[in-house]
């Protein structure tokens, strides 16, 4: 396996390097920029989701709360204020970090299944505070965001020029995502995850570890929200509802829990299936519910998960036939 | 006669109501602590039975014309089969995996069911009648009692005690906590474990459509009443703790009469304030009230 210590590092970057290409060749595809970077943005979301449920083993049901406090803080800063993109921006995921540190801090106290309830009902609790708060403007919510331009020189107003901005954010995220993951840091989080009494007893602090996962991915998570605010240029109570935190669950667990790249390939599919089934209604309900359970019933690695266990199944068949082949001339 | 400011009248409707969602909470939350206990899942359809069993009600009143207490005593036999069936085919095949797969299992079912009831018959509330015998009021003296809201009260209390009756005190009950305590050793003692554990899961169905049907003269009818109400039962069951049956009724009437008191005296917190205890309990007794540090 020593040969093979880098070899995650060249995947991941080939994996970056072809996300980025068929980013940017994306709008000219027939793709249209829009949808693209809704995609995107969920597939930020769900990175951040992933951060916590694949990587430290802590299911949260509450992440739409990050998720739409970053949207209004982004909404309010540039609209109310009229901050400038880029500050907007850092104040929305400064926001939705600071969520994170309160709801973390109370949800790490019960374990597995509580935790999971624990932030469902916090985050339902924010939902309620944002329905009757004066600034997030009730059922209406925030409309007509300016989106801005970046530091003057790019005009974000043109979709574009938004779209490539987006993509950059995106990349950065992942491989922020993907810093953390293979850090030091990231060794005790899968540890505690394998078994958090034994990495208790290696005298870890597991809750520190935990908290700081849950602040981490709250923190990304408002990345994702500010920046689907100012694409929209809305911010409302959809974005609350603890069905957003479902969808984000469904698209990490349909593109593989635990690997970088799953959440991305889950949330295009998921938000490309939303796009085209808008039309049949209830429905998508009924598929989304039936996808989570054939998911849990039969498929539980995701799309991603599959196929690198295909790929790591031919690895080892190639190196049996090579090892076989060395046989006779080693005779 | 006032109270604080409050005529006294108003305060007594407010928490009448108050006791009625209490005991909601305690039905369905009994029915979650049941069958977490045995199973070591939570079940996160079970606001979709809970709106299953209101509209099993609805649906034999409109299309067979049969009344309140024929849904009453069939609702929760048809959902509890329902229920049974489900655990068969779906539910049994998780528990071996990760605790975590059962939520996910369960939530997806949720919105199936759901998802069904939406395209069946829109998201608009259908309304449904009171029950002859119990239509009007008895004036108290101090209060004037809506006859169905105290029935409701009655009935649910009714069922809880009789549920903790047979769990804590008779032979079935035993063999159920015995099988929540160790059930490989079950197992070896000859008892059918697996096909204790399926009629477990349709009797914690059972109740929460039982408490469908109740709550159908008091709420419109629609397929959004699960998910309303189910956040609010896991608020209640991390505050209660699912070590106790007696502990997770209690809460449920609890924080029932807790929220209609906030409904009189600060109405704009009635949504969140069971949220709010739910926050401070986590932070003085994070096992729970009645629950027991795994």
């Amino acid at each position: 396996m020593a040969s093979t210590g880098n070899r995650p590092a060249r995947d991941f970057g080939l994996g970056l390097l072809a996300l980025a290409v068929f980013g940017a060749i994306a709008p000219w595809i027939g793709l249209y920029p829009v949808f693209v970077m809704k995609a995107l943005c969920f597939a930020m979301f769900a990175c951040a989701f992933n951060l916590l449920l694949g990587f430290t083993g802590l299911l949260s049901f509450g992440h739409a709360a990050f998720f739409a406090a970053a949207g209004y803080a982004a909404g309010y800063a540039l609209k109310v204020w009229g901050w400038s993109t880029l500050a907007g921006l850092g104040f929305a995921v400064v926001c939705a970090g600071m969520l994170g540190l309160v709801v973390g801090a109370l949800a790490i106290r019960r374990q597995g299944i509580y935790f999971a309830m624990v932030t469902l009902a916090l985050a339902q609790m924010v939902f309620f505070v944002f329905l009757q708060s004066r600034f997030t403007g009730g059922e209406d919510g925030l409309q007509g965001i300016p989106r801005g331009d970046l530091l003057g020189l790019i005009d974000l107003s043109n979709d574009l020029n938004l779209y490539f901005v987006i993509l950059g954010v995106f990349l950065a995220t992942l491989a922020g995502c993907y810093r953390i993951v293979h850090s030091p840091y990231g060794q005790v989080l899968k540890a505690i995850r394998e078994n958090e009494p034994r990495a208790l007893s290696l005298g870890y602090r597991v809750d520190r570890y935990k908290l700081l996962a849950f602040v981490l991915s709250a923190t990304l998570c408002g990345v994702a929200g500010a920046c689907e605010a100012i694409v929209f240029q809305l911010a409302s109570l959809t974005n609350v509802e603890f069905v957003i935190s479902g969808d984000v669950l469904l698209m990490t667990l349909v593109g593989g829990v635990g690997t970088l790249l799953g959440p991305v390939v889950g949330s295009f599919v998921l938000v490309a299936m939303e796009s085209y089934l808008a039309q049949f209604g209830s429905w998508v309900t009924i598929i989304q519910g039936s996808i989570f359970l054939i998911c849990v019933m039969a498929f539980r690695a995701g799309i991603v998960g599959e196929v690198i266990k295909f790929l790591q199944r031919r690895d080892d068949r190639s190196k049996a036939r090579m090892a076989e082949g060395a046989l006779p001339s080693s005779t | 006669m006032e109270i604080f400011g409050i005529p006294l009248q108003a305060m007594l409707g407010q928490l009448l109501l108050g006791l009625v969602n209490g005991s909601f909470y305690a039905m369905l939350s009994l029915g979650l602590a049941v069958i977490f206990g045995l199973l070591n899942i939570i079940n996160f359809s079970h606001g979709a039975m809970y709106m299953m069993g209101a509209y099993l009600a609805w649906m034999m009143m409109e299309y067979l014309g049969l009344g309140y207490w024929w849904s009453l005593a069939a609702a929760p036999i048809v959902v509890g089969a329902f229920g049974v069936l489900i655990e068969r085919v779906l539910i049994r095949h998780v528990y071996k995996l990760d605790h975590l797969y059962g939520l996910l299992l369960t939530f997806g079912l949720a919105l199936v069911i759901e998802g069904v009831y939406r395209d069946c018959f829109g998201v608009s509330g259908q309304p449904y009648g009171v029950p002859e015998a119990l239509r009007g009021a008895t004036n108290l003296g101090f209060m004037i009692l809506p006859n169905y809201r105290a029935w409701v009260v009655v009935a649910s209390l009714l069922v809880c005690f009789l549920t903790w009756f047979v769990i804590e005190r008779t032979r079935i009950g035993s063999y159920l906590r015995a099988g929540t305590e160790n059930p490989r050793l079950m197992q070896a003692f000859g008892v059918n474990v697996p096909r204790m554990v399926m009629l477990t899961y349709g009797f914690g169905v059972a109740l929460a459509a039982m408490a469908g049907v109740l709550a159908a003269p008091i709420i419109q009818v629609s397929p959004l009443m699960g998910s309303n109400v189910i956040i609010v039962v896991f608020a209640v069951v991390v505050i209660g703790g699912m070590g106790s049956i007696l502990g997770s009724i209690l809460t449920g009437l609890a924080l029932g009469l807790i929220e209609g008191l906030t409904r009189v005296f600060y109405p704009e917190a009635s949504a969140t304030v069971v949220f709010v205890i739910m926050a401070l309990v986590l932070l003085l007794r994070p096992a729970g009230l009645f629950g027991r540090e795994s």
